[in-house]
């Protein structure tokens, strides 16, 4: 399988990405990694026109610390997400959900960034920093913006991001020594979950996310709600799938993938306690 | 990396070819295959194993799946186990390549084809160079990986004879004997 025929063109910083983004509109799309936007374009489903690479911007990978919180750079690898010191001490939920995507292989390739942008409820990544209650810097022809994880993702593969405007930062707060678990049930190794779970909880407080449970990443925040009310474990775990809108395809039924949510969120917030 | 292109004229960081496929873009890239580096043109769209395969000759690299899952068409890129079905020869641009053909010095195998013919790591043989591969970037990453830490390292590759359980014999045989000789 080829994609169509297309123009490429490569940026050497997030400005002159979003200049060559500006000049080709609607028929133009970044390149990161690509193992989310080339295998669509094997397929044809997507055939975009010119490619804009911006995975040489070698200044948009890094995984930095701050006062608060931990900042990435949208082009660093879910491998040195997976292997970061930084994150291993103050976010250990994500990096241990960035070793749960695809293989080694695609975890050479894949970045953070571009799994956010490509906004798919199905990867890990999204409804991760989603439950971290992360915070995305995106940059566009007008300066940057800050977007909370829980305002970008607006549809199936769709989110707040403008056209012309390039992911460059995610911001994860720290976890100050928070339980957590990440739970992905799929089938076959490397696959996609079938129902996945992140989640953290430190006292009061916690935070679930739930991945292929709708046409988004999912915030199940009537689980955090309940847990911060008293309820146990087991009753909060009954409202997993209460903001959540489950579809059926080939691997489970709607019916399923909600027992299965309740499943996981109960082990992982089990785990986290 | 040159650059030209019909439909897009006007690009002002590259210079620009004259090609014979009128209407479709041609790039130059410039890759370090095996340690000889290349100039070539290619489309944009040429992926990486058809070019090692189909413009190098290089068709150790096997394609299986076309969609980044089995793994067959894995090689190193600067030294990193990648799947070349799902990587652009563009992205490949003044990178090093390594393939499977790579491994062999003078008629000598790379340990962990040693460790493969040794354990009876291969059956049909068609995953074998791409097992192989991604098996050495494990290792490089893990010198001692336990067996299951083998099973995940390679979940990328399949093998559709099943003959996993002699594959993971073959890495954590290499990775042994790597580890003897280095006297740890």
């Amino acid at each position: 399988m080829i994609p169509a025929s297309f123009d490429y063109k490569r940026a050497g910083s997030a400005a002159e990405a979003i200049a060559l983004i500006g000049e080709y509109g609607d028929e133009a799309k970044f390149l990161a990694g690509g193992h989310s936007l080339l295998p669509m374009m094997k397929l044809r489903l997507a055939q975009p026109t010119v490619l804009v690479d911006i995975g040489r911007i070698t200044d948009l990978s890094y995984i930095r610390e701050e006062a608060g919180h931990i900042a990435i750079g949208a082009l660093t690898r879910h491998m040195d997400v997976e292997n970061s010191p930084v994150l291993a001490e103050h976010v250990p939920l994500l990096a241990a959900a960035a070793s749960y995507v695809g293989d080694a292989q695609v975890r050479h390739r894949g970045t953070l960034g571009g799994s956010i942008a490509h906004a798919d409820p199905a990867s890990d990544l999204p409804a991760t920093t989603l439950a971290l209650g992360a915070t995305y810097v995106v940059q566009g022809p007008n300066g940057t913006r800050e977007i909370a994880a829980k305002d970008f993702y607006l549809s199936f593969l769709e989110s707040a991001l403008e056209p012309d405007e390039i992911l460059t930062e995610i911001r994860v707060p720290k976890m100050n020594g928070a339980g957590w678990n990440f739970q992905k049930f799929n089938r076959r190794a490397q696959d996609w979950a079938i129902v996945g779970v992140a989640a953290w909880r430190r006292g009061s407080e916690s935070g679930v996310g739930l991945v292929n449970m709708g046409s988004t990443p999912i915030l199940a925040s009537g689980v955090s709600a309940a847990l911060a009310q008293g309820a146990s474990v087991a009753d909060a775990a009954k409202l997993a799938s209460a903001d959540a809108q489950p579809q059926a395809d080939l691997n489970a039924s709607v019916e399923y993938r909600t027992h299965l949510a309740e499943v996981l969120v109960r082990r992982a917030l089990d785990a986290s306690s | 990396m040159r650059h030209d292109c019909a439909r897009h004229r006007g690009d002002v960081r590259s210079n620009r070819l004259s090609h014979p496929f009128e209407g479709d873009c041609i790039v130059q890239i410039r890759v370090t295959v095996n340690g000889t580096t290349h100039e070539s043109d290619v489309e944009p769209r040429t992926l990486l194993v058809h070019y090692v395969r189909e413009q190098l000759g290089l068709t150790g690299t096997n394609v299986g799946c076309d969609t980044s899952s089995c793994g067959a068409c894995t090689l190193h890129l600067n030294g990193e186990a990648v799947k070349s079905c799902t990587v652009l020869a563009v992205q490949a641009d003044g990178q090093d390549v390594a393939t499977i053909e790579s491994l062999a010095v003078d008629g000598v195998m790379h340990p962990m084809q040693t460790a493969f013919m040794e354990n009876h790591g291969l059956q049909c043989g068609y995953c074998t160079p791409g097992m192989v591969m991604a098996s050495i970037s494990l290792l490089n990453e893990n010198p001692n990986p336990t067996e299951d830490e083998v099973r995940l390292g390679l979940e990328g590759n399949l093998c559709r004879c099943t003959g996993y359980h002699n594959i993971v014999k073959s890495v954590l045989a290499c990775a042994n004997a790597a580890s003897l000789a280095g006297g740890k």
